[in-house]
């Protein structure tokens, strides 16, 4: 059944699959990951905000961004960043960032708006009192929220958040279509250079999923050891 | 030392406090009582500027909370306030409760205001407690670290938001013991409650509040002998009843 197959391809590729794809990829998501829960902390502190231009701001780019197809926020940044670096530097010629800043870039803006909503329902599920009793010790707006509320929502929501970011990592994948060299990239361009589609895709697929379900089930675990006592 | 003036507010198009005008003297402990949704907790959030007023005007030692150009955060740690909840920080140790506003607020050193904490827990008597989280506490422990922790501020006063409400009965005579014991020493204490044996023990006066007025504002002889508004003696027919 499997002698038209040859398997062999994916150990003679091994170091170049994760060398320097499932390189690409872990550094991809977790600076996605760093970079998008200090944005979308950012941003839900906006939305919360009783300043109605913050909010309006704020509310906004977390539509649009959960309203795009993510391939399409891939193509316009790749495209277009170079432009408006350019522009912001002053500079006459496109600045070239790389297909893996531009990867960086985007997946750190579009995961701010998940990682906004997930942190914007973490901040709300903390009781009001908690608010009041920073704020009656006369710890200001910004103490308050660094001391008290955001310590308490980040544990709330750790498992939600993690959860996103294994979301996350499938969805690196993507960088495939401005021919980054993930893990996916490089899955494809073995199979697409040895004609072993079906070997490296399901080869991919089985990676893909045994980081995935271990991550989660880690998470799982997780959760039930840092619950507060309350 | 506190003073409000007209206070009024609104939530939309909802009164909650009608011009309510009362003071509390250095030293004088007033305590505030009435039937709930009176606005008796709000009036007290605003008295440390928790709940804004759109209307009237309240000084605490002379500094208005309702201005704008007022430092609200530097005056809020002045004024030491308990909730009913208790509003401990979970994800702290007792001890860290006692500390964090003594450190980020009036720039004491750790050791300093560790020190001053453990003072103020021994004096509620729960310095064996002092590594726990407050989920590991009951609720009479947990409130009365609440008051050591607004204690450790050195505050001119303190607000008392329905102190013991939340609490098991058998757990409300050690939050009093320790406010009474506040009272005695002279704090300056504002308390809404419905502990009408606390009021009658330390008490100076009492405000009775209803539909968001001021109703009396008596002595606390006075009110107890004999409350001149009808809705006042209702409510403590029926509060006193048992």
């Amino acid at each position: 059944m499997f002698s038209g197959y040859d398997f062999d391809v994916i150990q003679r590729s091994l170091p170049y699959l994760f060398r320097d794809g499932m390189t690409f990829t872990v550094t991809l998501t977790v600076m996605a990951m760093t970079g998008g829960i200090v944005f979308g902390t950012l941003l839900a502190m906006m939305r919360l905000s009783s300043l109605r231009a913050l909010s309006l701001a704020a509310g906004g780019y977390v539509n649009l961004m959960r309203s795009v197809p993510l391939v399409l926020v891939i193509f316009w940044f790749f495209f277009l960043v170079p432009y408006i670096g350019a522009w912001v530097v002053g500079d006459t010629q496109p600045i070239q960032v790389g297909a893996f800043w531009s990867s960086v870039i985007t997946f750190t803006m579009f995961e701010a708006a998940y990682y906004c909503e997930i942190m914007r329902a973490g901040i709300q599920s903390i009781p009001r009192g908690q608010i009041w009793a920073g704020n009656a010790l006369g710890l200001d707006y910004w103490q308050t929220m660094a001391r008290v509320v955001l310590p308490q929502a980040f544990r709330n929501m750790l498992p939600v958040l993690l959860t996103q970011t294994i979301v996350l990592f499938q969805d690196t994948s993507l960088v495939y279509v401005i021919s980054a060299t993930d893990f996916m990239g490089a899955a494809a361009k073995v199979a697409n250079r040895d004609y072993r589609l079906v070997e490296m895709y399901t080869f991919a697929a089985v990676v893909y999923f045994v980081i995935s379900y271990g991550l989660s089930t880690l998470v799982k675990r997780l959760q039930e050891r840092i619950a507060i006592v309350r | 030392m506190i003073s409000l003036k007209d206070v009024s507010k609104w939530y939309g198009s909802f009164q909650v406090l009608t011009s309510c005008t009362t003071e509390v003297s250095k030293g004088e402990v007033v305590v505030v009582c009435g039937p709930s949704g009176s606005g008796k907790s709000t009036l007290i959030k605003c008295v440390n500027g928790l709940e804004p007023f759109q209307k009237g005007e309240i000084t605490v030692d002379g500094i208005s909370v309702g201005d704008p150009k007022t430092d609200l955060p530097k005056l809020r740690s002045r004024i030491g306030m308990v909730f009913q909840n208790f509003e401990l920080f979970p994800h702290m140790t007792v001890t860290r409760n006692l500390t964090l506003a003594q450190e980020k607020v009036l720039h004491r050193g750790l050791e300093e205001a560790t020190q001053k904490g453990l003072k103020l827990l021994d004096r509620v008597g729960l310095l064996a407690h002092k590594d726990k989280y407050p989920g590991q506490l009951s609720g009479g422990q947990q409130q009365r670290v609440a008051i050591a922790r607004a204690l450790a501020m050195d505050p001119i006063a303190m607000l008392f938001d329905e102190p013991t409400s939340a609490l098991d009965p058998e757990m409300i005579n050690e939050v009093l013991d320790v406010m009474v014991g506040l009272a005695k020493e002279g704090m300056t204490m504002m308390v809404v409650t419905h502990e009408m044996g606390f009021a009658r023990k330390v008490a100076h006066r009492v405000i009775f509040m209803d539909r968001g007025e001021i109703v009396e504002d008596a002595a606390k002889d006075d009110f107890f002998g004999k409350p001149r508004s009808e809705r006042a003696q209702q409510f403590l027919s029926k509060i006193l009843q048992h």
